[in-house]
């Protein structure tokens, strides 16, 4: 059928005109404090877009053609132009796909959000019981979220997204969350836990062993129906490829704007190593998209390092650079959850001092500037929320 | 990273290839150096137009009387086949639906 040999994924690899997708975290405010929080967040940054700036991305992303945008944060639904700005995207044809803890999805908002087209939810649980829930999101948010999915179920918002990212801990409930997907009509959504953010500090006691990722590979081979972000396409190397594109699209066909307009490579990396530019400057999202240096490079062939002489290389593609990046693997070498060990090996040899942390965090700190504890307690707000 | 959740295979959908067929009106093309990507709205499913030729016909079959016609008129003989195949797909995705 095509006119020239080249497969799709290496031209993917090699970048496209805009991204397929992108995801927008809006803020790093957030009502929790995960353990696990990808972009460490807690604290407003006093930076983050105005309304009239998160409009002007909105109208870049409807001229590229961005068919969808992923928006998270820290808790979208705490920007107080959370509906107008949401509302603006799908009027221009930007479809707008939103992570919520749900703390806010109050039964009026889960009744207007049923009203707006191209919008769907997903509401995170890191547990199939509270117990298991909360230790990782906080007292309290088991029970708030589901309070969110049963007033979007009453609301008839139809089939919304129940995000799980897979832990140790959680990995051994995959079929109760199946069941609760079920039964509120929902799709389940599994998705890879990344070192990144708070991940650096909790992903050595939280990341799946090794035998629970082969159990979860056959787990999702068998369920095509359950969405995975493809975000496990690490797991790919045991065999058939699990569903999905299988690479990893960081600034060749995906890319993140975080709340103050940085453009990073992907959601993983908020880090200044994978810092491509910021949409307020010249050129705004387009210009940084198509020409930063960063990008550019990650378009370039990569050389596969110590994995060229793995057989299973065209499968996994070496895996997750977030993952190698915040665990201190060389990113040419092997994912530190390489289904063949050679991860383990890479981390036992790999030296402890040298592990870049965290460096951009927004997690809540108290009057004296120390780090709370997390995860933390939910507050809830009594009165209901307009 | 997360590059979508979208489906590449959809329910099983007939294909009458005597009648006329369109883009289907939720679906948005954006056209690429390798053909195009298609997104449908409705069934928030992303999809891959893997030539030129697929997608110039793809665009143009609301101006036949039927999907046969356009790809008379559009693709060398000895390809029809494989085309007739692909517009199959692309119903069975709902990109393209009977006008």
């Amino acid at each position: 059928m095509s006119t020239d040999a080249m497969p799709l994924r290496e031209r993917f690899t090699q970048g496209l005109d805009a991204p397929i997708c992108l995801t927008w975290e809006l803020t790093y405010a957030c009502n929790l404090a995960c353990v696990h929080c990808l972009s460490s967040s807690g604290r407003r940054d006093p930076m983050e877009l105005t309304p009239a700036e998160a409009r002007h991305v909105v109208d870049e992303l409807a001229d590229m053609k961005v068919f969808y945008v992923n928006i998270g944060g820290g808790e979208p639904m705490l920007r107080p132009d959370f509906f107008d700005l949401v509302g603006y995207a799908v009027d221009k044809k930007v479809g707008v796909k939103f992570s919520t803890n749900g703390t806010r999805l109050t039964a009026e908002r889960a009744r207007r959000l049923a009203g707006m087209d191209y919008v769907d939810v997903q509401i995170s649980i890191d547990g199939a019981l509270a117990s298991t829930n909360d230790s990782v999101r906080g007292e309290g948010s088991f029970a708030a979220a589901r309070t969110a999915m049963d007033n979007l179920a009453a609301a008839n918002f139809g089939q919304f997204k129940i995000s799980v990212v897979v832990t140790r801990e959680n990995v051994t409930q995959l079929d109760q969350f199946s069941e609760i997907a079920e039964s509120y009509g929902a799709q389940l959504r599994l998705t890879r836990f990344r070192p990144s953010g708070r991940g650096v500090e909790t992903w050595d006691r939280l990341h799946p062993t090794a035998e629970q990722q082969r159990m979860l590979y056959h787990w999702l081979l068998e369920r095509p129906d359950v969405l995975t972000g493809d975000s496990f396409f690490h797991l790919s190397a045991l065999g058939t490829p699990l569903d999905g594109l299988n690479l990893c699209g960081a600034g060749r066909v995906v890319c993140l704007i975080d709340p103050v307009g940085d453009v990073y490579a992907c959601p993983f990396v908020i880090d200044k190593e994978f810092l491509a530019g910021n949409v307020r400057h010249d050129g705004g999202f387009a210009g940084v998209w198509r020409e930063s240096d960063l990008f550019q490079s990650l378009r370039e062939p990569q050389s596969a390092g110590a994995c060229a002489s793995c057989g299973s290389y065209d499968a996994c593609q070496g895996g997750c650079m977030a993952a190698k990046f915040f665990t201190g693997l060389p990113l040419d070498g092997p994912d530190p959850e390489c289904v063949f060990g050679h991860g383990e090996d890479a981390l036992a040899a790999r030296d402890a001092a040298a592990l870049p942390g965290a460096a951009i965090g927004h997690s809540k700190v108290d009057r004296h500037g120390t780090p709370i504890p997390v995860p933390t307690p939910v507050r809830f707000r009594t009165r209901a929320l307009a | 990273m997360s590059i979508t959740d979208a489906r590449v295979d959809a329910p099983a959908g007939e294909f009458d290839p005597t009648r006329a067929w369109r883009v289907h009106p939720q679906v948005a093309l954006r056209d690429e150096s390798f053909g195009a990507l298609a997104y449908h709205y409705g069934t928030r499913r992303l999809l891959f137009l893997k030539s030129r030729a697929l997608v110039e016909l793809v665009s143009a079959l609301d101006r036949y009387d039927s999907a046969t016609a356009a790809i008379e008129a559009m693709v060398p003989e000895n390809e029809r086949a494989q085309y007739t195949r692909a517009l199959a797909r692309l119903a069975k995705s709902e990109v393209i639906d009977v006008h």
